[in-house]
């Protein structure tokens, strides 16, 4: 994948007032890759959007798209498109006048534009419904005139605000599969707005986590998901067990601590990590943590007391109470060997990696 | 089972009692258009055969033609106005939250629950005090006040739900604001603006007490059609008038709702996913 850069954030602040919607941010986004915006409503992430759009200007900082300065720049003149949380679909005409509708202005001859209509058509699986009224389409039709009408005007970035919020559960996933794969398809860059967590480990090829206004972290869903920078980054990644630590030795990629419950332990030093008073926090994904059955035993391992039990279909969640940990572990079993009836308050050993144990900043 | 029984006993006398409601309500209007086509000059049974001739003789009547010109001007005029304001107010009253919204709306509703004669009244003195002598603009001015009411429910339901999210899509798309406004805001609005036209319209054509106070010398037709019931003989042609006037708003209080329908159907469906 080239890496150059399609969109450049440089220093940009939005404030309202006092209050800072987005707070000096920095932020690079590849030529041709999905990259998401993942937060909580209220981070910053839908403002950084619009301003991208041309819809919200930034109080101070620069924004450039393939190189070129949005300064000054209204909506209707940048090589971006937009898909609206709300689609914004034009009620008054048909799935073909929607798509059309930004071709018009581009004066193709009839031929050209009614080819370019219907190739976005075919991109988004609408072949045949171009006569369809829009008002009598279904959720899903809907997204995807809206998709096809951005795709037709062949924009250097793509922008999605939430655009599966409004969709039941198994349409969302079925078109965050399909969302994927036409990004592959036609190389566009994409911008997601999101508040999904899931959503956006399944379609992206690099995430930044915001809150309240701030860039947390950019990386790789999986190194977002392993590698937290944060507790704040961890917990909205997901579950998340957290422990206590004390840094007792720093020897280049690798850091020694030591633990209430998991005694002394030797994890990997992420790159980003620096503690203070040699103070951090441990975090390790309930799937992470083992049961061990029988006289199974592991190098590492703690024991303790089940407390809960969830029971999930194919995994069952347990909450062990371990001597020394300020909090009881989250483990999530799969019910292949019986974790569906481990009896409340029986005592159970659980297998960890050490590698699994990621520390970060408290 | 359960659901015939339940319903039988009480059913029918529902249903006696919606058929009479219907017939008390328009069975007067009924009698309108039939004695209207009846050769006799007094309305009474029964009916001594059919004509045309009162319809006839309304265009060789100078004074109805010049009624009719008087209702047409005050109608449109006040159409326009209402509309214009009506605009404005419920523009603002849908797309801002601002303090006071709600007692503002409140206001600009009331003279559809006002006493008709107090408004006439009120206003006659208004008009007197500021030196404005009676005329065909006067009674535009209160027909104004009271069809705003009207203008106002037709235009809110086709403005609400307006998603602003349309207005930055086609922006988005290439288009200009003046493009947008045209190609996306307008077409959007214009059967709610139709509508309240013709509502307003309709309304003013139909309406007597305000223009009864204060119009001047010159009448419009329901004053007209007033000043007619005096004589006698000219009954049959009033009916005529009337029916004519009846056919005329149902056609255009329909043709109004059709519109509103398809204004708010479009507002609100794309709105409402939304919610």
């Amino acid at each position: 994948m080239p890496e150059r850069a399609m969109i450049q954030i440089d220093h940009v602040t939005r404030s309202y007032g006092a209050f800072k919607a987005l707070d000096d941010t920095n932020l690079s986004i590849r030529e041709g890759e999905f990259f998401s915006l993942l937060g909580p409503s209220g981070c910053g992430k839908t403002t950084l959007l619009r301003m991208i759009a041309g819809f919200d200007n930034p109080t101070s900082g620069s924004i450039a798209v393939d190189g070129q300065p949005m300064e000054g720049i209204p909506a209707n003149r940048r090589p971006t498109n937009m898909v609206f949380q709300s689609y914004a679909i034009f009620p008054h005409l048909n799935v073909e006048q929607n798509v059309a509708y930004g071709l018009k202005r581009l004066k193709l001859d009839g031929r050209e534009e009614k080819r370019r209509v219907e190739e976005a058509l075919a991109q988004v699986s609408l072949t045949g419904l171009g006569r369809r009224g829009a008002t009598e389409l279904s959720g899903g039709q809907r997204q995807r005139v809206a998709l096809a009408r951005a795709l037709v005007m062949r924009p250097k970035v793509l922008l999605l605000d939430e655009p599966l919020s409004a969709l039941d559960k198994k349409l969302r996933e079925q078109m965050q599969v399909e969302l994927r794969r036409l990004q592959q398809a036609v190389g566009i860059t994409f911008v997601l707005v999101t508040h999904d967590q899931y959503e956006a480990l399944a379609m992206s090829d690099r995430i930044a986590v915001m809150f309240g206004g701030r860039i947390a972290q950019v990386d790789a869903p999986k190194d977002i998901y392993q590698r937290p920078v944060n507790r704040q980054v961890a917990d909205f990644l997901g579950g998340m067990n957290f422990v206590k630590a004390k840094v007792v030795e720093e020897s280049g990629a690798s850091l020694t601590v030591d633990t209430l419950g998991f005694g002394r332990i030797r994890t990997d030093k992420p790159a980003a990590f620096s503690c203070k008073d040699g103070a951090a926090t441990l975090g390790i994904r309930p799937e992470r943590l083992r049961v061990l059955w029988d006289d199974e035993t592991s190098e590492f391992q703690v024991a303790g007391a089940v407390v809960e039990r969830h029971y999930f279909g194919e995994v069952t969640h347990l909450v062990v109470e371990i001597p020394g940990l300020e909090k009881p572990l989250s483990v999530i079993e799969t019910n292949d060997f019986g974790a569906d009836d481990i009896p409340l308050g029986a005592t159970i050993r659980i297998a960890y990696d050490p590698e699994a144990l990621v520390a970060m900043a408290d | 089972m359960r659901g015939p029984r339940l319903l039988l006993p009480g059913g029918s006398w529902l249903g006696a009692y919606a058929l009479l409601y219907v017939v008390f309500l328009y069975l007067p209007v009924v009698f309108l258009p039939i004695f209207s086509v009846n050769t006799a000059a007094t309305p009474k049974f029964p009916l001594s055969g059919f004509t045309w001739k009162w319809y006839e003789q309304l265009p060789h009547t100078p004074a109805l033609l010049d009624a009719a010109w008087n209702s047409f001007i005050v109608g449109v005029s006040a159409a326009v106005l209402a509309t214009a304001f009506g605009i404005l107010a419920a523009r603002a009253i849908t797309r801002y939250r601002f303090p006071g919204r709600r007692p503002i709306n409140g206001l600009i509703m009331a003279p559809l629950v006002l006493p008709e004669i107090i408004i006439a009244i009120s206003m006659l003195l208004v008009m007197l005090q500021l030196g404005l002598s009676l005329s065909l603009f006067t009674v535009v001015l209160g027909h104004v006040l009271i069809c705003i009411p009207y203008s106002m429910t037709v235009l809110t339901s086709g403005f609400e739900g307006f998603d602003r999210s349309l207005e930055e899509a086609s922006a988005d798309l290439g288009e200009s604001a003046f493009g947008t406004f045209r190609r996306v805001t307008l077409p959007m609005v214009t059967p709610a603006i139709i509508s309240s036209l013709l509502v307003s319209f309709t309304i003013s054509l139909d309406e007597f007490m305000i223009a009864f106070f204060l119009t001047g010398t010159e009448p419009t037709l329901p004053i007209y059609i007033w000043g007619q019931l005096r004589f006698a003989a000219k009954l049959p042609g009033v009916l005529a008038l009337g029916t004519l006037l009846l056919v005329a708003s149902f056609v255009m209080m329909t043709l109004a709702e059709i519109l509103r329908r398809r204004a708010a159907n479009r507002a609100h469906t794309e709105g409402g996913l939304y919610a």
